[in-house]
């Protein structure tokens, strides 16, 4: 057993950690947020360069081939410094569908152009009817001559409107909660018969609502090798796994930054003659905060480390568990940094608030706490 | 990083299972089982047992001092496997506590007479820190300490002399000095026992057991050579020896095995026409206290195996023994609740063997209400969780 980081992963993440301290200061964060596309295409070349993006992806597709340590280090920062970017929706949704689900081909041709920065994905699994249910597809694809004919909606579809293709679940067999009869499409973002409805979310992120009205893909679109059609579902989570991992490894840098940015306040702030910190009751509260961070970043680990085992029972508990453990404790984390900021930490300009939403949102993304209790209760029966 | 064991554990992992399968008594595991310790004479017969295994009564000693040698994984392993094998844990006060301290800290004369004993279980320890009016502010203390030729003559009380009534020996704090700081003038002393002027009065603890005591000294002397470091300097003894509590102080591993029997109880007892366990208020509490579990047990398993090692540990530590008795405290709640009626009858007389009458209820009646009102001791003992985020927000937060 050892839980230390090797001296690349160090590396790795200190320079990450540099990045964001010179490049992503909150002001211009904030700056960048407020307009579209909520990004600085700048700082994706350097995500590129840097190798960022190529990081967790195999070599034999042009990637670096990291470990998922290398996916949460950089998850971590980036909750941390609150960086918005299409890294989430291109990298790890993305390109993992591609990667777990796409042929021999799709992946050695696409997946090099997500490691240079050159493709741009969004993931469209979600409907408007299926909450958290990753089997709840009511969009469909029916078979044509040459290919598919796909039509629905897709919801909350983050950073769709950065994408130039978008993986799209759409059943090509079976009922709408049918765990069998679920395929994966790429579609091209201008596709003729998909009308977008483009929002920033509360976080400062981007989202939109895909509406496919007959929209046209050939046979070579569906991801997989030839005879797979109708068996994504597996893929499906196995990708939804992935972005747990991301999501709770940036929801704890999230809750380290509150940790830290709440600590130097109640040292600092001064009432009724004396620091804040210097009285108890607000002590324990900030211990249990500590506390919470603590208990969060070991669940980071777990899914962390449980996500290449090939037992999907196996990766799927420890994915439940931490978005769970993560979850509950970063809202509480969230919560608490506002309140003992007091009235100050109500304010728009100072990040505290910023790092509840971002927090908040990720709860409710992928399977919210309660949702993943339940995950975890039917893959422990 | 690695979250697998090291194939040396892992051999390990097997030898102390097989020893908890055919060699520990079937009585010890029959009163683990029931949320209960062995103690007394069961003791000292589990401590000759583990010592005879190649030391294991010392598990943290090395080869040259006659204990197994093992990593600090192995130790950590050896814990956790008797726990989830219903082994008794092995008594801490001994080979755990004093017995380092006398290496650290003791003459060669106190080293030869105590640390072969210590090894062999040959003595049962008790501990002689707090005091009528020193609780959480242990440094006040006042049972005094006179100077006598030769000897120490001790006056005065100590409170929650836990498991004094078994106990062959006491390594107590006593206070030598009352002209500067609280700290300083304390002087850490063994005590025999047997020496004239102690009595022992048994405190009842609510849940109806004897565990703890309280203890009087009047004019109890002490030869001088019993100290163990400086006169006066007993504070510096008494933090080293609570530096030593790294592993088990989340218990997570008794939290587990404690975890499963509340399972198997919700999964047997009737509720609303079917299962306890199918009420999806109930099983959301056991899953919900089990990831809780989880993520404690990773958070100690980071903190013990970490860059650094287990020595690199520093107050963290306090963190393990808040949430761990928090869960300890919520398992053996939930699983009273669970027993819905029965966890009313007292009769732990049913948990014993060769009881020919009908039990009433289900077994854990005869113990399920009985854990929950002990365990509430978990976080008021060995500095109360209040103290432990004292000592967070001083050491960790730098409040």
């Amino acid at each position: 057993m050892d839980f230390s980081l090797s001296e690349e992963q160090t590396i790795f993440r200190d320079s990450v950690a540099r990045f964001v301290a010179e490049e992503y200061p909150f002001d211009r964060r904030q700056a960048l947020v407020a307009e579209e596309p909520g990004y600085d295409g700048a700082h994706w070349r350097r995500f590129a360069e840097l190798g960022w993006l190529a990081a967790t992806l195999p070599e034999d597709y042009g990637g670096l081939g990291g470990t998922p340590v290398e996916g949460m280090l950089l998850a971590e920062q980036f909750g941390r410094g609150l960086v918005m970017s299409p890294y989430l929706a291109t990298v790890v949704l993305g390109a993992n569908a591609i990667l777990h689900g796409g042929s021999e081909d799709q992946k050695r041709t696409l997946l090099p152009q997500v490691a240079e920065g050159r493709l741009k994905l969004a993931f469209a699994f979600a409907e408007p009817q299926s909450r958290y249910d990753l089997n709840d597809v009511a969009t469909t694809a029916r078979g044509e001559k040459s290919g598919y004919r796909i039509d629905g909606h897709k919801g909350v579809v983050f950073h769709a409107a950065s994408a130039d293709r978008i993986v799209v679940s759409a059943r090509t067999a079976g009922d709408s909660r049918d765990p069998d009869g679920i395929s994966l499409f790429l579609v091209d973002a201008k596709a003729e018969g998909l009308e977008a409805r483009h929002y920033p979310t509360q976080d400062g992120g981007r989202a939109s609502e895909l509406r496919f009205d007959g929209v046209r893909v050939g046979a070579e679109d569906r991801l997989g090798e030839p005879g797979t059609e109708g068996s994504a579902l597996p893929v499906i989570e196995r990708v939804i796994d992935h972005a747990i991992a991301s999501v709770c490894a940036e929801a704890t840098g999230a809750m380290w930054a509150v940790y830290e940015q709440t600590l130097t306040y109640l040292k600092t702030r001064e009432q009724f003659g004396r620091t804040l910190g210097s009285f108890q009751a607000l002590q324990h509260r900030m211990v249990d905060v500590y506390m919470k961070c603590e208990l969060a970043q070991s669940m980071v680990y777990e899914v962390t480390l449980h996500l290449d085992v090939p037992d999907a029972v196996v990766r799927g508990r420890a994915a439940a568990s931490a978005k769970y453990e993560v979850g509950r404790n970063a809202r509480d984390v969230g919560q608490e940094g506002v309140q003992l900021h007091g009235g100050i930490g109500m304010t728009f300009d100072l990040p505290i608030g910023h790092y509840l939403k971002r927090i908040t949102m990720i709860n409710s993304s992928f399977g919210d706490p309660r949702h993943q209790l339940r995950r975890y209760q039917h893959l422990s029966s | 990083m690695e979250i697998a064991y090291r194939p040396e554990s892992e051999a390990l992992r097997e030898e102390i299972r097989a020893f908890c399968r055919d060699e520990v008594p079937e009585e010890f595991k029959r009163a683990v089982r029931h949320e209960g310790e062995i103690e007394g004479e069961d003791s000292r017969r589990w401590l000759r047992m583990l010592y005879e295994k190649g030391g294991w009564s010392a598990p943290g000693w090395s080869r040259e001092l006659g204990g197994p040698g093992w990593t600090y994984e192995q130790q950590y392993v050896f814990e956790r496997e008797l726990a989830l094998n219903d082994a008794p844990r092995v008594p801490l006060f001994g080979a755990g506590m004093i017995g380092p301290a006398i290496i650290e800290f003791g003459s060669r004369a106190l080293q030869e007479q105590f640390l072969p004993a210590i090894l062999k279980g040959e003595i049962l320890w008790c501990q002689g820190y707090s005091e009528p009016n020193s609780g959480s502010d242990l440094a006040s203390l006042q049972t005094s300490a006179v100077r006598d030729g030769d000897h120490y003559v001790l006056n005065g009380t100590k409170m929650w002399t836990s498991d004094g009534h078994h106990a062959d020996w006491m390594f107590g704090l006593f206070r030598t000095d009352n002209s500067g700081k609280k700290q300083h003038g304390i002087t850490v002393l063994l005590v025999d026992m047997r020496t004239p002027g102690i009595e022992l009065r048994p405190i009842l603890t609510f849940d109806g057991g004897h565990e703890t005591n309280q203890t009087f000294f009047d004019d109890v002397r002490v030869p001088v050579g019993n100290r163990l470091g400086e006169e006066h300097l007993g504070w510096t003894v008494a933090k080293y020896i609570l530096g030593l509590e790294r592993f088990g102080t989340a218990e997570v591993s008794r939290s587990q095995s404690s975890l499963a029997r509340l399972k198997r109880i919700a999964r047997d007892q009737p509720s609303s026409g079917g299962r306890l366990v199918d009420d999806e208020d109930f099983a959301d509490a056991i899953t919900e206290v089990e990831l809780e579990l989880r993520a404690l047990e990773l958070t100690e398993q980071r903190f013990l195996f970490g860059p650094g090692g287990p020595d690199a540990m520093g107050a963290e530590a306090s963190m393990l023994k808040i949430r761990g008795t928090e869960v300890q405290q919520r398992i053996t709640e939930l699983t009273a609740e669970a027993l819905g009626y029965y966890s009313q009858p007292f009769v732990p007389e049913q948990l014993a063997e060769g009881y020919n009458e009908e039990p009433v209820g289900p077994t854990p009646a005869g113990y399920a209400a009985r854990s929950y009102f002990n365990m509430r001791k978990t976080s008021i003992y060995s500095g109360s969780n209040e103290i432990q985020k004292n000592i967070i927000a001083k050491a960790v937060l730098g409040l």
